[in-house]
């Protein structure tokens, strides 16, 4: 763009040398140039690939039980690597949007909710009573205050993904999927983990060298979900994928979801002006539209089949009350 | 002076008064035991005797509350309450970690409306003391037996047994016995208007042997001892002895002194103090004024506890799902949801105590879900209420100007209940009537006179349409124009006999004689203005008083009455000039009930003996002699049409009396008088009996009972909107029955029936004087017209025949009873109108209580003097007439008016708005806050019953006070359905409230469901549509603050515009509230987001960074708020369209033009002439 607009500002100063030139003169208007947005009007703009792999991932020995699906995961030594073939339905335009969504997992929970320290997350400083009153039981370890104190930091989601296409190796953007007023003024650049999954180990560890504010995952984690099925952010893709494109994720199955019988899915999903694919709203707004038309010709045909004169007082109830030499 | 020549006149001597004599009772034997134990030390205070007794002072308190007992007694009344005793507890409890939301937002509402309400009791309790402060510091005349004189005393300083000085015209400060007064013989006459609202004075007397201690030393020496009955509250008895002297004398209320009521036309009383501050009769008497209830407030009660229950349920069921869930937590020793950390619980999450756990559970859950009742409801209700009092007290069309009073609202709490009034029980003098009777015709030998035209005579031209009022007998309207000056109580015009020209008639003898009888026949007393000559009268009853100024206007003027003689100016018709003419007294046989009439014998100047009588028509003519029926054919007609006309007769008649006779008859009378047996009344109404024959008639008079502007109309309004109308009056029947006729209570196409034991068989039986003998046979007798009564109700198919009943005092009592109650409602229920004459102001509050219990519909009771305020206090609405008589009335009222005719606007315009209001309101209420309280409990059960609640405190605190409290506030108070003179042009709109169908349990029900279904639509929908997908371009999820923010905005969008959907009456003010409420829920997200994160916590920035820059929150919020909006919409529609309320009948009506707003309706009987003349026409056509 940049160089036809030069090409236009050269051709008007050489205009004065040949004045008698017919060349049309050049504007973005007259050629039909106007910068323009060009809408495609196709249906399924979304595309949207979910894939659970919480019981896939189990190796045989261990998918007898839930006990021992509970087992696997919570032993150290066994391998959690697991690997994973996706097929793309239709072209994907980046960017792509990596989720992982967990169901039945009661992030909404009174104790769960509350067990946080604002305070702590932006400044780091805080009094061991606010501590206790908002952290217990993760606010200690050997006396000493853990940042970040609570059981929603402590329970943090540790799944990693790894994309290749053909051996390639896809890159995964792990920056900006928080909101930027989280990042920006409810975690502190300067707080920075301490003490944290000293104890009991819950979810995933964090870089001790690196402020709150950039622990990205983190701060996803810590915005918590509605609902106890949710999605949240893990990363984004930034190149299209074509159709039927096979991507072969290399999964890290560290979180435990089996002893509360939860599900562990992995979604990539394009968006549109309106957000992700959910056909509800759409089904919704026929349904009641839908309504409106029954409704309105089921009156009409009412209207028609039993008029009535508005204003007839004969229709009151009490009417029928003796004494009519009142009225 | 005038007291100096009342003062010869011994009433006692000349009266037949057999109540002036007090006898020995059965009672008197009671004294000295249990409940007549009271001994007064007269004029010793002192006396040890006295002073061991300790008998309260006169200090009188009427206040609730004192200073230092105020708050404690005032917050218990309030949390007697159940909803504040919830909140109170609530509160407590938020202060532990149960709370799911912070202390602070519970508590602030709670605070308020209890303070709020605090100092409204205050501010009533300190009007209460102002006005004892008052009564306690009056000053009155104490006698000091130390120096001998009478001193003034405050009245609280009172002891009993003290000698007080009462003057004219001043309050009794104690029940006191009269000693002596001004007058020689020791009577008194006292106005009780305060305690039973008779404004006539009476009489009362004192013992012969005290009343001549009139002076300062007699009294000193004075030494007596009263032992009478303990304190009580009955203001109609007293028994006590007198020890006087060594003489033991029994005491009658005929020597008692009732404090509040009024020395009159006495100078000065001596008496003592029997009774002094909260023992005196009428303290006794004053019970609290119950506090009232509107029916809808006590419904609304019942949806309070309905809805403690679903709360309870709720909160029970999420605990249990919650204890179940927590119990799970470890299984088998392993952790299920690890990540609440099961194995390191707080008490609250204890997976091993899980039942602990559930019951914390409960109660938190009892806080969260609290939101099902609203705390602003009651705050909210009681604004609105006082506000639409202000509207009441603004009306204009409610200012009387003649008495420059407005109407008022003295109770707030009743507004609604004034548009569900099914049954209105008026009193009759000074409600319907003036209370002033005026001299309006007469009939003399045959002839009527008296051209005025009556309030009634005017009702009944307008019914019947114009043409016949010229007849002669009703006089012509034109004529009463041109009187001269009015004269009150006055309104006789007729230039034949008026100004002396009565002299010119053929009949003027009988003219002159029908006259001297009214001049001469009365007990009035005469006071002559000693400036300018002019005579006023003090009469016992308001008749009386007009016929005596009937006398003197048409020139026979009585001026004078000692105890000898009546003396009048008179003109001599023969030489044309004034002359005075004395008539000596011999007897007075005065009126009673059972006698019907008065007569006096004196003798006229021309030393002829006369018996002049005047009495009811039912007993006089039965008296006349053969010679003396000249006239009876046209006086009974003319009586008759006087009656008609709602005039009240007596007749008039006399005879001659020869010494012989007299000296006979006067001898039985004498003894009949002086005998002391216990039938002496009996014998002095037989001696009476056989002088009072062989009458010759003279002629009949006619007084009319003024009505009140505007009555028959207000009455016939009311009759139209079928409400019920209970006139309750001491009246004879006759005289209510005219005054029935005259309001339009009765009509004459109208079907009476008559109750009354008014029979000669029930004469004859009390002639016998057996009590249980005529108890029975009355029993009978009234169980036995009921029963015809209801046969002919039940006999009669068609609809448009309308029964009136008419029932007497006596049978009132009977009917009253237990065994016959029911059938007495079965009748008078049927019945349009309802009249019930001779009753008793006990009797009007029975009667009263009888038709609010048994009939369980609402009652408005309309009185204007003290006797009603027992009625007025019963009925589920008191209104006061601030008319003439005292306030007592106004007092005990819940409302005043000036006039009975803006009962009309007050219930047809005011009552049916509030009504609509406060239900519309109410139910709205219950809605939204089920609306919102569900959304909570379905997010709940989303959250593992956990006991998280959707939203951030401060959208939940700010629910009921910002977001949606203004416009149902708009909604109490200026909703209208239709306008006000639609209101009074359709009174059948006001049945909407007497059969409740705007708050009926339907249509409350109605309103929760759809409340119900509205949560369920927001929290399903918005969940749904935003869960689990990305909900913006940059793949952001719904988290929990979005997903709060966006539900809170679906309610706050649809409680508000189902408001608009339901409202029906839009100003700037409903369109600012509404729509300002939803604006203000963005503003506010706008500021609260941009606080610091520690206090908004997760609604920082949501509105601003997250919500607002995506389309979807917006295309969510306007699905849900269609489709939580389609159900009631279309309810609507359907409803207005096919099966309209009245009010959607006559809005259309006035949106389609057939009712403009400003042609008014015509008159009745420019329709009948529209009519007919249409009728004209159409005939010429053909």
């Amino acid at each position: 763009m940049l160089s036809e607009g030069s090409d236009g500002a050269f051709g008007t100063s050489s205009a004065a040398a040949k004045k008698n030139s017919k060349q049309p003169k050049y504007s973005r208007f007259t050629q039909q140039e106007l910068p323009a947005y060009k809408p495609i009007l196709t249906p399924g703009l979304i595309v949207e690939i979910v894939d659970r792999y919480d019981k896939d991932c189990i190796p045989s020995t261990y998918n007898t039980s839930s006990d021992d699906m509970v087992t696997y995961i919570q032993s150290p030594k066994t391998n959690k690597t697991c690997i994973r073939t996706l097929t793309v339905p239709k072209k994907m335009k980046q960017p792509i949007f990596i989720y992982y969504q967990l169901d039945n997992f009661y992030q909404n929970h009174r104790r769960y909710v509350k067990n946080r320290s604002d305070k702590q997350l932006r400044s780091g400083k805080i009094t061991d009573k606010e501590l206790e009153e908002n952290c217990l039981p993760e606010d200690k370890y050997g006396g000493e205050q853990i940042v970040p104190c609570g059981l929603i930091a402590w329970s943090l989601f540790n799944d990693t993904y790894g994309f290749t296409i053909n051996n390639i190796t896809i890159q995964v953007n792990k920056k900006g999927i928080t909101w930027k007023s989280d990042k920006q003024y409810k975690f502190g650049s300067d707080v920075y983990p301490k003490n944290f999954q000293s104890g009991v180990i819950g979810g995933a560890k964090l870089n001790e060298k690196i402020p709150l504010s950039e622990q990205e995952d983190l701060i996803v984690w810590m915005r918590t979900a509605a609902l106890p099925n949710f999605r949240k952010l893990y990363g984004k893709l930034e190149e299209d994928l074509d159709a039927n494109q096979k991507i072969t994720v290399v999964i890290q199955n560290n979180y435990n979801t089996y002893s509360f019988d939860g599900n562990k899915k992995l979604v990539l999903s394009t968006t549109s002006w309106i957000g992700g694919k959910n056909d509800f709203l759409g089904k919704a707004y026929l349904a009641v539209g839908g309504l409106c038309i029954v409704l309105a010709i089921s009156f009409i045909i009412l209207y028609v089949i039993r008029p009535r004169h508005i204003g007839d007082p004969s229709y009151l109830s009490w009417n029928e009350n003796p004494a009519g030499n009142f009225t | 002076m005038v007291g100096g020549r009342r003062r010869r006149i011994q009433f006692s001597k000349l009266y037949s008064f057999s109540c002036l004599r007090p006898r020995f009772r059965d009672e008197h034997r009671q004294i000295g035991k249990k409940g007549y134990s009271r001994v007064v030390y007269c004029n010793d205070p002192e006396n040890p005797a006295a002073v061991q007794l300790n008998y309260g002072g006169n200090y009188v308190s009427t206040t609730k509350y004192s200073a230092w007992n105020f708050i404690p007694k005032a917050l218990f009344e309030q949390f007697r309450r159940v909803a504040n005793m919830y909140f109170l507890v609530v509160a407590c409890v938020s202060f532990s970690p149960l709370a799911p939301y912070s202390p602070i937002s519970v508590l602030a509402p709670l605070m308020v409306v209890i303070g709020a309400t605090m100092v409204k009791e205050a501010v009533e309790d300190w009007r209460r003391r102002k006005q004892d402060i008052e009564a306690n510091n009056r000053k009155v005349k104490v006698f000091d037996s130390k120096s001998g004189s009478f001193t003034e005393t405050r009245w609280k300083k009172l002891r009993v047994g003290d000698l007080v000085k009462v003057y004219k015209d001043q309050y009794f400060p104690a029940d006191l016995l009269l000693l002596s007064s001004s007058y020689e013989d020791g009577i008194c006459y006292v106005e009780t208007m305060n305690l039973d609202g008779e404004t006539n004075l009476k009489l009362k007397h004192a013992l012969d042997v005290t009343a001549p201690l009139r002076d300062e030393n007699s009294l000193q020496k004075l030494e007596a001892v009263i032992k009478c009955e303990d304190p009580n509250e009955n203001l109609y008895s007293f028994v006590g002895t007198l020890c006087y002297n060594g003489q033991e004398l029994p005491l009658s209320l005929q020597q008692i002194l009732l404090r509040d009521s009024k020395l009159r036309n006495t100078d000065y009383i001596y008496g003592v103090v029997v009774f002094t501050g909260h023992d005196t009769k009428v303290m006794q008497n004053a019970t609290d004024p119950p506090s009232k209830r509107s029916k809808i407030e006590r419904r609304m009660d019942k949806i309070v506890y309905i809805l403690f229950s679903v709360l309870i349920l709720v909160s029970f069921v999420g605990s249990f799902f919650f204890g179940v869930a927590t119990k799970k937590d470890v299984h088998r020793g392993k952790l299920r949801r690890w990540y609440l950390r099961p194995d390191d619980p707080t008490v609250f999450y204890d997976p091993k105590r899980a039942s602990v756990a559930a019951f914390f559970h409960f109660l938190t859950g009892l806080l969260l879900y609290g939101y099902l009742i609203p705390i602003s409801l009651y705050v909210s209700i009681e604004i609105v209420k006082v506000l639409q009092s202000i509207f009441i007290n603004q009306d204009q069309e409610m200012y009387d100007e003649e008495t420059d009073q407005p109407a008022h609202a003295r109770t707030s709490n009743l507004n609604e209940e004034l548009g569900q009034v099914d049954t209105i029980l008026s009193d009759k003098t000074g409600t319907l009537t003036c209370n002033s009777m005026e001299f309006v015709k007469c009939t003399i030998a045959g002839v009527a006179y008296g051209r005025g035209m009556t309030e009634v005579e005017r009702t009944l031209a307008m019914r019947k349409g114009i043409g016949d009022t010229s007849s002669d007998l009703l006089g012509s309207t034109a004529d009463v124009t041109d009187s001269g000056k009015s004269v009150k109580g006055f309104n006789f015009r007729d230039e034949r006999i008026m100004n002396g020209q009565w002299v010119n008639q053929p009949d003027s003898d009988f003219i002159q004689k029908f006259f001297r009888v009214l001049a001469l026949c009365h007990t009035a007393i005469p006071d002559v203005d000693k400036e300018s000559g002019e005579i006023s009268y003090e009469a016992e009853s308001p008749d009386e008083a007009a016929f005596v100024i009937a006398a003197r206007e048409l020139g026979f003027e009585f001026f004078e009455r000692n105890q000898m003689s009546i003396s009048l100016h008179e003109l001599d018709h023969e030489n044309g000039k004034n002359v005075d003419r004395s008539y000596k007294l011999l007897q007075v046989l005065e009126f009673s009930s059972a006698r019907k009439r008065m007569s006096v014998i004196l003798r006229n100047p021309e030393n002829q003996l006369l018996l002049l009588c005047k009495g009811a028509d039912s007993v006089m003519f039965e008296r006349l002699s053969e010679k003396g029926r000249l006239f009876e054919a046209e006086t009974k007609d003319h009586i008759k049409k006087y009656a008609e006309a709602g005039l009240r007769t007596l007749i008039v008649a006399y005879r001659v009396l020869s010494e012989e006779e007299y000296r006979q008859w006067e001898e039985e009378f004498t003894k009949a008088k002086t005998s002391v047996s216990e039938d002496r009344d009996e014998l002095v109404d037989a001696a009476a009996d056989k002088i009072e024959r062989h009458l010759i008639l003279l002629g009949a008079t006619a007084v009319e009972d003024k009505l009140q502007k505007g009555v028959p109309e207000c009455i016939d309004k009311l009759a139209k909107a079928r409400t019920k109308i209970w006139v309750l009056t001491g009246d004879k029947m006759e005289t209510a029955i005219n005054i029935g006729y005259a309001c339009s209570l009765l009509r004459e196409e109208m079907k009476q029936i008559v109750i009354t034991l008014d029979k000669p068989d029930m004469k004859a039986l009390e002639k016998q004087g057996d009590k249980e003998a005529i108890d029975k046979a009355s029993i009978i007798s009234v169980r036995e017209q009921i029963s015809e009564g209801l046969d002919q109700v039940g006999s009669v198919k068609e609809r448009s025949v309308l029964f009136a009943l008419i029932i007497d005092g006596k049978s009132l009592a009977y009917a009253l009873n237990k065994n016959l109650e029911n059938s007495f409602l079965e009748l008078a229920t049927k019945c349009a109108s309802v009249i019930c004459c001779r009753s008793s102001p006990k009797q009007k509050a029975l009667v009263t209580r009888l038709v609010k219990r048994r009939t369980g519909e609402t009652t408005l009771a309309v009185g204007d003097g003290a006797n009603d305020v027992g009625m007025l206090q019963e009925a589920d609405i008191g209104v006061g007439i601030s008319g003439v008589e005292g306030r007592q009335a106004v007092m005990a009222s819940d409302y005043s008016i000036s006039q009975f005719r803006f009962l009309e606007r007050l219930l047809l315009v005011h009552g049916h708005w509030c009504y609509r209001r406060i239900s519309m309101m109410i139910c709205y209420f219950f809605y939204k806050n089920i609306a919102f309280g569900f959304t909570l409990f379905w997010y709940e059960a989303h959250a593992s019953f956990s006991g998280q609640p959707a939203y951030n405190d401060w959208y939940m605190s700010f629910y009921n006070v910002f977001f949606t409290s203004l416009p149902v506030i708009a909604l109490g108070v200026f909703d209208q359905d239709v306008s006000a003179r639609l209101c009074l042009k359709h009174p059948m709109l006001y049945q909407e409230g007497v059969q409740n169908i705007l708050f009926s349990w339907p249509r409350i029900l109605g309103w929760m469901c759809n409340g119900l279904v509205s949560s369920m639509i927001i929290f399903f929908f918005t969940s749904n549509s935003s869960i689990p997908q990305a909900f913006r371009k940059d793949g952001q999820p719904v988290d929990y603050q979005v997903l709060g923010a966006t539900m809170y905005t679906a309610v706050v969008w649809t409680v508000n515009c189902q408001m608009a959907l339901s409202i029906n009456y839009f100003t700037w003010i409903q369109h600012l509230f509404i729509w300002g409420s939803i604006a203000f829920w963005y503003a506010f997200l706008v500021i609260y987001g941009f606080l610091n994160p520690t206090v908004s916590t997760t609604a920082y920035q949501v509105l601003v960074e997250a919500c607002a820059p995506s389309p979807f929150y917006w295309l969510v919020t306007l699905l849900v708020v269609i489709s939580t909006l389609l159900p009631y919409f279309s309810y609507r529609a359907f409803q207005t369209r096919f099966r309209p309320m009245y009010h959607d009948i006559i809005q259309i009506r006035r949106l389609e033009g057939s009712e403009s707003e400003i042609s008014s309706e015509l008159p009745v009987r420019m329709e009948g002439r529209i009519l007919h003349l249409k009728e004209r026409l159409s005939r010429r056509e053909l």
